[in-house]
């Protein structure tokens, strides 16, 4: 704890920024068809600052349509699903609160499978997840009410339940859907991948992103007093309802559009927000950027990893997984040893 | 004046849990309400602290309607100090003290210098600003609860209304708290306790309110109105009142096993 204190908490996220920053321009460089690192920094510049090309058109296009919006989704989808998965921890007052819980991301994976078993478009899909996944929050949240006495309780089964539901409904798309192009659609969809973002699906998917990230930021600190329970914070002079309604939204917002673009990419939710607990503590006023940002450089990494380990592309969501779960075990076997 | 209950009534449904209650906690003032568990106690401070409407009558703060307030300018009146819990994260004891000086911050505003300074001057207040960065889950019942009165002077209301600040005190810890309380209470803040130690109202109490099925049995100095009958109507059991040093100070002692029935009416 001592040596802790070296590196202020503000330090600390300071650097986790400059991090990020040198991730993805090294996450941009990186790839099968070589764009070195010179040639990344020029042609990202040459977008502010009058440079003449050193690189070739190839280059410049397979950057700007291909690896740049990659990147920057999976930045954008890590930073969002770990936002959101230290949101709901603070509003149902629950470090086991997870993006899933209330049944965010099943609703979204049922709605794009559906809109692909029907043979919709792509803005179709994104716009069917997106609706099922609020659909899913909003029954959630209207059955956990309905759970008298515990409602924190009965919110999180009630998201349980709906997931449930939600993902027998998958199975069933995938049932009845046709094998030759929708059913290998769906389920490599399911597994969570960022294979073939383009640009726009960048300008798509931000829009709600930062819709969901903005007010969060603005009332971080304010989720703090969320986790102290429902009578104790409304004695403060809190308007809990409101507050707990906004962040829920928020925070399913972000989770949607994170799914409408990458599938269902699980643990970045509930395994980012512990480790910026384990490294800044509780207080969301640090933990919220910080959350945002490691759950930023996580996914950029794990997708690096993803792109080029092996010759074929490994979907990002098993990954995650593969990194995700073990990394979880580790932290909560060593629950408690802070402070 | 301050905290004025007046007729106060409140049922959940058929069940008539408050009965017309009048009482005036003052500023400067130690108020304890005693009565067994169930009287009504937690719902009648529900109804103080805007968390539930009264079916009829009123709390008012200053004069206001108590349930008309907004909760943020309530928030800046009355503080509210529950039972020491330990919540979901480990907050450290600034950061949760800090909490305490939200019902005067912006909408968007987290806390800055100012209200780190406040934060920090409660904490020296009750001589616990050594504890500021520790774990609050880590620090022991009777700290949690120091901490949790730090919050309220934080808030910078004018009324504290704790709910039984002792019940998980050791007999050391008890004794200090309510000194501190005192000590609050002399220096102008109106404080409400809940308890079931009449000892205690007599001891550090300027006030006493004894409930029973919701309604008030007894209101105004301990003194006067803390004997045996009183003790017997509450809870059933015969004691015999003590005065010590030439009468400066009372307790009560019990003299005989618990009773079945409530009796000697």
């Amino acid at each position: 704890m001592k040596g802790r204190q070296k590196i202020s908490d503000t330090g600390m996220i300071f650097l986790f920024l400059i991090a990020l920053i040198v991730l993805v321009i090294c996450s941009i460089a990186l790839g099968r068809y070589p764009i070195g690192l010179k040639e990344t920094v020029g042609i990202l510049g040459s977008g502010i600052f009058p440079i003449t090309p050193f690189w070739s058109a190839v280059q410049e296009s397979l950057l700007l349509n291909h690896r740049l919006p990659r990147v920057l989704l999976a930045g954008l989808v890590g930073c969002c699903l770990s936002a959101s998965g230290a949101s709901y921890q603070g509003v149902f007052h629950n470090p086991m609160a997870a993006p899933d819980i209330l049944g965010a991301s099943s609703g979204a994976a049922f709605g794009a499978a559906l809109a692909i078993l029907w043979n919709l478009g792509n803005a179709m899909i994104i716009g069917f997840a997106f609706g099922f996944s609020l659909l899913s929050v909003g029954l959630v949240v209207f059955v956990g009410n309905r759970a008298r006495g515990m409602r924190i309780l009965g919110l999180i089964l009630a998201g349980i339940m709906i997931s449930s539901l939600f993902s027998s409904g998958i199975s069933f798309i995938k049932l009845v859907a046709d094998p030759e192009n929708q059913l290998p659609a769906i389920t490599y969809w399911l597994m969570g991948s960022l294979n073939g973002a383009e640009p726009k699906d960048v300008g798509l998917a931000i829009v709600p992103m930062l819709a969901g990230l903005i007010p969060l930021l603005l009332l971080r600190w304010r989720i703090n007093l969320l986790t102290l329970g429902e009578e104790e914070a409304k004695t403060m002079g809190v308007n809990v309802g409101r507050l707990r309604m906004i962040v829920i939204l928020c925070a399913t917002l972000m989770t949607a559009a994170s799914v409408s673009v990458s599938g269902m990419i699980g643990w970045v939710g509930l395994v980012i927000p512990h480790l910026a607990r384990r490294l800044l503590g509780n207080n969301y006023n640090h933990l919220m950027p910080a959350s945002m940002l490691l759950g930023a450089i996580f996914l950029l990494l794990a997708d690096d990893l993803s792109r080029n380990l092996f010759a074929t592309e490994i979907p990002l969501g098993i990954l995650t997984s593969l990194i995700g779960a073990p990394f979880f075990l580790y932290l909560i076997s060593r629950e408690g040893e802070r402070l | 004046m301050s905290l004025e209950v007046e007729n106060l009534s409140f049922s959940y449904g058929e069940n008539k849990v408050l009965k017309s209650i009048t009482f005036t906690a003052e500023y400067g003032e130690f108020l304890s309400v005693l009565g067994p568990n169930g009287v009504g106690k937690s719902t009648l401070f529900r109804c103080m602290l805007g968390l539930l409407v009264p079916s009829s009558g009123a709390a008012r703060m200053d004069g206001e309607d108590i349930s008309q307030m907004r909760p943020e300018e309530l928030a800046r009146r009355i503080a509210y100090i529950p039972q020491s819990h330990t919540p979901a994260f480990n907050y450290t004891v600034f950061d949760m003290v800090l909490m305490g000086t939200i019902p005067r911050l912006g909408r968007f505003a987290s806390p800055c210098e100012p209200q780190r300074k406040q934060a920090l001057e409660a904490l020296e207040h009750l001589g616990i600003a050594h504890l500021k960065d520790r774990g609050y889950q880590k620090i022991s019942g009777g700290e949690r609860q120091l901490v949790l009165i730090a919050r309220a002077l934080a808030q910078q209301a004018g009324v504290l209304v704790m709910d039984e600040p002792c019940s998980s005190l050791d007999f050391g810890n008890k004794i200090r708290l309510m000194q501190t309380v005192r000590k609050l209470a002399e220096e102008g803040y109106a404080v409400i306790q809940s308890t079931h130690d009449p000892d205690q109202a007599y001891l550090y109490s300027d006030k006493v309110l004894a409930l029973y099925a919701g309604e008030v049995l007894a209101w105004g100095d301990p003194r006067d109105l803390i004997n045996d009958s009183l003790m017997a109507r509450l809870y059933g059991v015969d004691v015999e009142v003590c005065r010590l040093r030439d009468d400066s100070i009372r307790v009560c002692v019990p003299v005989q096993r618990v009773k079945t029935k409530r009796g000697t009416k």
